[in-house]
């Protein structure tokens, strides 16, 4: 009885319909403990966490000095009221570093990339914690303040994708914004 | 015996032989399960207030709050319903599992109070401060986000007073041992209040290590603590809290299914095993909220965010099973034996407290637990880390889940406690039919906006200019949901608060009855304790959720592979 201290030997083993629940959930258990390690070998998807320390000055000062040396246009946004209404374009050497900076309220520069070129994207934020989810493939990772978050990033696909921030960062939070485009 | 006043069973011992199930009722705890409880019923009311305006403003059609007042009441609904609503009911029910079932009395009145002093202190400050417009932070308040001083202080003085309240409930059993109150194990029930109360310490302990810093730097008086540093810690506290759920909510289900339909765990040894399976893995669950961060690498991931190998997992598709099996037996023992599924049909589904167990095991089961394990999986966080899909996940294991199954234990705690039979009782039949239907279009909103892309804990998805018409139409689901689960809940707290003024008193006799099976002639109770296969209907429903578990875990895997590579 549930409700009531139990007076009689309770300690026996699983049974009957028990016994072959158990032994399915064990068999499940294993098999999804097995999938991560799997896929960190053989998957092509994966959050390492590869990071080093930054401070948010020297951040902005490697974002300025890749902005500058790599720029090859101007994005001008066309949402109306947008609070990001244009931003460099800026392409990184194949193979090469990236730098892109979260900020109240804008994901700043917007990158050009080429389709099946392999970069080094670095993710920072200046002030609050940021999220970066490139939409609409859906990928979404955290930006810490004085961490440099490095992604090592394909594209596989072109046209334009879109950097929301999924990270509550005060009022503008819904409009910050970014881009990314492939070609 | 030494001390015979700690037995409720000694002559002039301060409390009451219940009229219904001939127990005994400690008159302090009996006093303080009402405060606590009725406290926690206020702040869900609160909290659900603050839903039903959030889910009208995510329902991008309606759009109702301004963007300042969405945040701060985003803010003021977490803090209500994940801490406040919930820490003040399950201290109601520590204090309820370490007295009846025992047949002892509490510890100490002076203590509860300081607890439920301390508690509500913190809470009013907490709530106060955010409506006052000066914690606008979340529930998570990540630094450097900063909020009022009091905001922390609010949220440590919760924390401490229900560390007090916990202390309570295990001086209680310690007495309760010491004088031999009752002979032989604790029931499952107490067992299972035993194992959330130990992950309350645990969980505790880390908001104490996460508050008290933030709070002192939100003085001026130290240094930032690290961001990175500040989300392992919080999470500590964040994603363990919820666990603390988990036990109590399947205490619950045994306490809820035995008294409905006279279940037992069909084994106690297996039952106990997975409360303990609980309290050692539990806490690793902090991982699951980093799963993207910068910082932490993939073997610390792997291990943790599995629970090393998934052994609390492990322990909730046992419960998922014992209680069903347990009640399964308990309708064959009664005579309902045809068939696989003649049983469910003749399950007391007008008894609300029946009603709101069997929904919170099957919306926490089937919804919540595939949805948690799949997402918290180290590489498919990055299709779900901080989309909708997150609160899609957690609004049907701890709504759904526990605050369905704490709602249908109201159902005779009210009555049993408060000595009143509810007023409006068809009313009450209908409730948790309501509320879980409203909260599992919520969550179906939430997931299939999340997995389109839509974030959470954000005002508005036009200004970003990438989500279509389909995203729309899942915030409306979500906004109808929210309105439907929003009524549940209105409901449920007015007949609750009803009863107290206006429902009949029925002291000195047996609460009026919600409906339970009865025996059909010629069954014999007991008569299946040594068939071990005559659980078939509870075997092909947890093969079915196994099935469906992995359909979804897979599909997961399927959609990640669709994205581009990433180290």
């Amino acid at each position: 009885m549930s409700l009531r201290p139990l007076t009689t030997p309770w300690f026996h083993g699983p049974a009957g319909h028990e016994k072959i629940w158990l032994g399915c959930a064990i068999l499940w258990c294993f098999v999804m403990s097995l999938m991560m390690p799997y896929w960190h070998f053989r998957g092509k998807q994966n959050s390492t966490g590869e990071a080093y320390t930054v401070k948010p000055a020297d951040f902005f000062a490697r974002t300025e000095k890749f902005v500058a040396s790599n720029r090859v246009g101007t994005f001008k946004n066309p949402i109306a009221n947008a609070l990001m209404t244009e931003l460099p374009i800026v392409e990184p050497p194949a193979g090469g570093d990236a730098y892109l900076m979260g900020r109240m309220w804008q994901w700043y520069p917007a990158l050009r990339l080429r389709k099946g070129e392999t970069y080094r994207l670095h993710l920072s934020s200046l002030d609050l914690q940021h999220g970066f989810s490139l939409q609409p493939l859906n990928m979404n990772f955290q930006v810490l303040p004085g961490y440099d978050h490095v992604l090592t990033l394909t594209p596989t696909s072109t046209g334009e994708f879109t950097i929301v921030c999924n990270e509550f960062c005060g009022a503008g939070h819904h409009a910050m914004t970014g881009k990314i485009f492939v070609e | 015996m030494s001390h015979p006043s700690h037995s409720l069973s000694a002559p002039g011992a301060p409390g009451r032989v219940c009229g219904t199930t001939g127990l005994s009722v400690c008159f302090a705890a009996q006093r303080f399960i009402k405060l606590n409880a009725v406290s926690g019923i206020v702040f869900l009311l609160l909290g659900g207030i603050a839903a039903l305006l959030l889910a009208l403003t995510r329902w991008q059609t309606v759009h109702l709050l301004p963007v300042d007042w969405f945040y701060r009441i985003l803010t003021f609904h977490g803090i209500n319903m994940l801490i406040l609503w919930i820490l003040f009911f399950e201290v109601a029910i520590l204090y309820f599992a370490c007295t009846t079932p025992l047949n002892c009395r509490l510890f100490s009145r002076k203590i509860a109070w300081a607890s439920f002093g301390m508690m509500l202190t913190g809470a009013v400050m907490v709530d106060y401060i955010i409506l006052a417009g000066r914690a606008d932070v979340m529930m998570t308040s990540y630094l450097p986000l900063l909020a009022h001083p009091l905001f922390y202080l609010g949220i440590i003085l919760v924390a401490v007073g229900t560390l007090t309240g916990v202390f309570n409930f295990f001086a209680t059993l310690y007495v309760a041992k010491r004088d031999g109150a009752y002979t032989g194990s604790m029931p499952i029930v107490t067992f299972g209040a035993l194992a959330a109360a130990i992950i309350a310490v645990v969980t505790l302990l880390h908001g104490a290590v996460v508050m008290i810093p933030t709070f002192t730097y939100s003085m001026g008086w130290t240094a930032q603590p690290d961001p990175a540093w500040y989300r392992l810690i919080w999470w500590g506290l964040g994603h363990q809290s919820q666990q603390v759920n988990v036990c109590a909510m399947v205490a619950v289900w045994y306490l809820l299914s035995h008294i409905t339909v006279g279940a037992r765990p069909i084994n106690e040894a297996v039952c106990r095993t997975a409360f303990v399976l609980y309290i050692l893995f539990i806490n690793l669950a902090s991982a699951h909220h980093l799963l993207v961060d910068p910082g932490v690498g993939a073997t610390w991931k792997i291990w943790n965010t599995s629970y090393a190998m998934y052994l609390a997992v492990l322990a909730s598709m046992i419960h998922g099973f014992t209680v069903p099996a347990g009640v399964e037996l308990a309708m064959r023992e009664k005579g309902y034996t045809n068939g696989i599924f003649g049983w469910v049909t003749a399950l007391p589904w007008r008894n609300p407290a029946f009603s709101g167990t069997a929904l919170s095991l099957v919306i926490f089961g089937f919804l919540g637990g595939i949805t948690g394990v799949t997402l918290g999986t180290q590489q498919i966080n990055i299709i779900a880390h901080n989309t909708l899909r997150i609160p899609g996940h957690f609004h049907v294991t701890v709504v759904g889940g526990t605050t369905l199954a704490f709602m249908a234990l109201a159902y005779y705690v009210i009555p049993l406690i408060f000595q009143r039979d509810f007023i409006f009782r068809g009313v009450a039949r209908v409730q948790p039919w309501l509320f879980g239907i409203g909260i599992t279009m919520v969550a179906f909103g939430m997931s299939f906006a999340g997995s389109m892309g839509v974030p959470r804990r954000s005002w508005d998805i036009d200004a970003q200019g990438v989500y279509g018409p389909a995203a729309h139409l899942w915030l409306g689901v979500l906004g109808m949901g929210g309105i439907l689960a929003f009524t549940g809940l209105l409901i449920f707290a007015l007949l609750c608060v009803g009863t107290l003024f206006f429902g009949a008193k029925i002291e000195g006799r047996a609460m009026a009855d919600w409906g339970t099976p009865p025996a059909l002639a010629g069954s014999q109770p007991g008569s299946l304790a040594h068939d071990h296969y005559a659980t078939k209907g509870t075997i092909v429903l947890t093969l079915a959720f196994l099935a469906c578990f992995a359909v979804y875990y897979f599909a997961n895997w399927k959609a990640l592979a669709d994205v581009w590579p990433v180290r």
